[in-house]
Formats: structure tokens, C-alpha cells, sequence
């Protein structure tokens, strides 16, 4: 160090090593990749805790009872639409078309929206028959993880509508594009924890 | 006029659609979007029909197909390999799967063994009950 300096001053020259630090290319993407996998933690902590607590109905009714798997199939069907929609709606991002993107982007909201109104249907329904989350240990945990989930269908609704004005008002800019690609990621991982609910706590559920 | 700047603030760069995400194609969509039909539709039909006399059989029919579908996700629609950047998503979701591993199976593994070893009186699960000794059964029938 104090060798490299006498020789700067020695020749009076300065030099700088401003290297930038190697970075991924596309670092938003992987960032982005980092919350969902640890959103995926929250979901694993609270699948756990309802395989842990899903049977203890505390003398009340049954997951057999009390779901109707029929229900449960439109929703399935709604959130796999939606997440074909987005698909379109990227394919029309790649293409340049600003209109097509919004509409299959509305689209993919309008299914967005209905998952959340047969969901909560369904919430107010358990509450009404009195299997709301206070009743036992099993709905505590039910409402919890389902409720997390419809939660952070809701937030991704929120944000959808924020970008479609943006897209309204900016059109399809880098960072617009950057900000389609996040969303598209949150919601098709939304899909993803979608499976292991309709598995895990209403397939299994109902046995 | 929005593609033109696209491109000359990439300019930085050698490759061609930064921050954009991957490339998606149409097959590609299509592809997950039916195999996710079928992947959903059969445990569907198989609770709703039941199909399968034994529930442990309908459960492992249901786990099964819940992983091949939560795979065909990750691959057509969050387009998952091994080359996305640099391998290190590939590297953060097996990490997150063996930790998400650890907590289901200990988790449930655990509060498995509280209940048939603490809990007897008070045992809801009714494959706990049968795996108990029958001296521990005090007096409750199985269900």
C-alpha cells in the first residue's frame, strides 16, 4: 500500500480502481426470485402448522363437512385461467403491443377478482355455519394459511391495477417491462402455493 | 419511440433484453396450461369419485400429483433451468425446498409424537389411535 502511494507521488499520477464489483446480469429478476422463496418459507410454517392442527376440530364439524369440493374446483380453475392470461398478456409485452397487454392484463385481474369473491363466499359461509377461526385449533390454522394466500392474491390485484395505469399513462418502458416481469413471477408462484392448498388442506382435507 | 430507448439504455450491455425476464413462448404457455388441467383434474376426480377404498392411497395419489404440477409451474410458468442466472435461482429454490423439507417433515413428525405420547385422552387422529399400544388406550375405543 504505502509502496503503490510513494510510486503515485513519484509520479504524480493518481490511480483509481474503481472496478464495479461483478453483479448478475438481469439482478432484479433473481432479487425478486429471493423474496418469493422466502414468501415460500412463511407458506411452509404455515402448511406445517396446519397439518399439525388441521384434525383438531375441538367437537366441531369436519374438513368433510364443512368444504364443498366443487367450490373449491372453480376456484382452482379460475386461478389456473388467470395465470394463463398472464401468459398472454407477457406474449404481448414481447411483442411490443401496448393494448394487448392491457386487456389480457385486465383479464387475468377480472379471474384474479373472481377467486377472491368465491374465497371470501367461502370464508363468510364457515363463519355463518359457526367454523369461523375462532371455533377450533383446525380452523385457526385454516383460515391462517388459506387467508394468507387470498391475502396476497389481493396485494397482487392491488399492484395489477397500479401497473395497468402506468402502462395507461407510460406504456410498455423498461422499467414497466421489468416491473410486468415481477408480477408475472409473484403471480404464477401465487399458482404455485395454490396446488399444495387445494391439495394439502381441501383433497386431504375432505378424506 | 419506446423500443428505440429500449434499446439504447441497453447499450451498456451486450445482451439483448435485460431486466425483461425470459423469453416465454406460446407452446410453452399452452404446454403447462393443459398439463396443469389434467395434473389438477384427476386428484380431483379421485376424491370426488372416490375412486380408492384405502386413504393412504388416495393420499400419496393426491401428494403425487400435487409435485408433478408444482413442477410443471416452475418450468413453463416461472421458466425454471438451470442457466437462469447463472444457476444461482436453480441453487436459492433447492435450498428453500430443503429447508420448506425440514420444517413440513419435523414439524409434523414432532407434533405427531406429542400427540400419541402426551396426549392420549385427548387423541383426535384416528391413525395415532391405532398406532397405540393398547395398554396406553386407556378405556377409548378407536374411532
Amino acid at each position: 500500500m504505502s509502496n503503490h502511494n510513494t510510486l503515485a507521488g513519484a509520479t504524480g499520477t493518481r490511480d483509481y480502481f474503481l472496478k464495479e464489483e461483478p453483479h448478475v446480469e438481469n439482478g432484479t429478476a433473481l432479487g425478486f426470485w429471493l423474496y418469493l422463496m422466502s414468501d415460500c418459507l412463511i407458506f411452509a410454517a404455515l402448511f406445517a402448522t396446519y397439518g399439525a392442527l388441521g384434525r383438531n376440530y375441538a367437537g366441531g364439524a369436519g374438513g368433510a363437512e364443512l368444504f364443498d369440493l366443487s367450490l373449491v374446483a372453480i376456484n382452482t380453475a379460475l386461478l389456473l385461467l388467470s395465470s394463463i392470461t398472464f401468459g398472454f398478456a407477457m406474449l404481448a409485452k414481447q411483442k411490443g403491443s401496448v393494448k394487448g397487454t392491457v386487456v389480457w392484463l385486465i383479464i387475468t385481474g377480472l379471474f384474479g377478482a373472481g377467486f377472491l369473491g368465491v374465497e371470501l363466499y367461502e370464508f363468510h359461509h364457515l363463519i355463518h355455519v359457526g367454523a369461523g377461526p375462532q371455533s377450533s385449533a383446525a380452523m385457526s390454522a385454516f383460515f391462517a394459511l388459506v387467508g394468507t394466500h387470498g391475502l396476497h392474491v389481493t396485494f397482487g390485484l392491488v399492484w395489477l391495477v397500479v401497473l395497468l395505469l402506468q402502462i395507461g399513462k407510460h406504456g410498455l418502458t423498461r422499467e414497466n417491462n421489468r416491473r410486468l416481469m415481477c408480477l408475472s413471477m409473484f403471480w404464477h408462484f401465487l399458482d404455485v402455493v395454490w396446488i399444495g392448498v387445494f391439495s394439502f388442506v381441501y383433497l386431504m382435507g375432505v378424506l | 419511440m419506446s423500443a428505440q430507448d429500449n434499446h439504447a439504455a441497453h447499450g451498456h450491455d451486450d445482451h439483448h433484453g435485460h431486466d425483461d425476464g425470459p423469453h416465454s413462448t406460446f407452446s410453452g404457455y399452452m404446454i403447462g396450461f393443459f398439463l396443469s388441467i389434467i395434473l389438477t383434474a384427476i386428484p380431483f376426480a379421485v376424491v370426488m369419485g372416490d375412486v380408492f377404498e384405502n386413504r393412504t392411497t388416495t393420499v400419496a395419489v393426491i401428494a403425487f400429483f400435487a409435485v408433478v404440477q408444482i413442477i410443471v409451474h416452475m418450468v413453463y410458468f416461472l421458466h425454471m433451468n438451470g442457466k437462469v442466472e447463472g444457476g444461482w435461482t436453480l441453487m436459492s429454490t433447492i435450498f428453500t425446498l430443503v429447508f420448506v423439507a425440514v420444517t413440513l417433515a419435523g414439524t409434523l413428525w414432532v407434533m405427531y409424537h406429542m400427540n400419541t405420547n402426551m396426549m392420549p385422552g385427548h387423541n383426535h387422529n384416528p391413525a395415532a389411535v391405532t398406532q397405540q399400544q393398547p395398554a396406553a388406550d386407556q378405556g377409548h375405543t378407536n374411532h
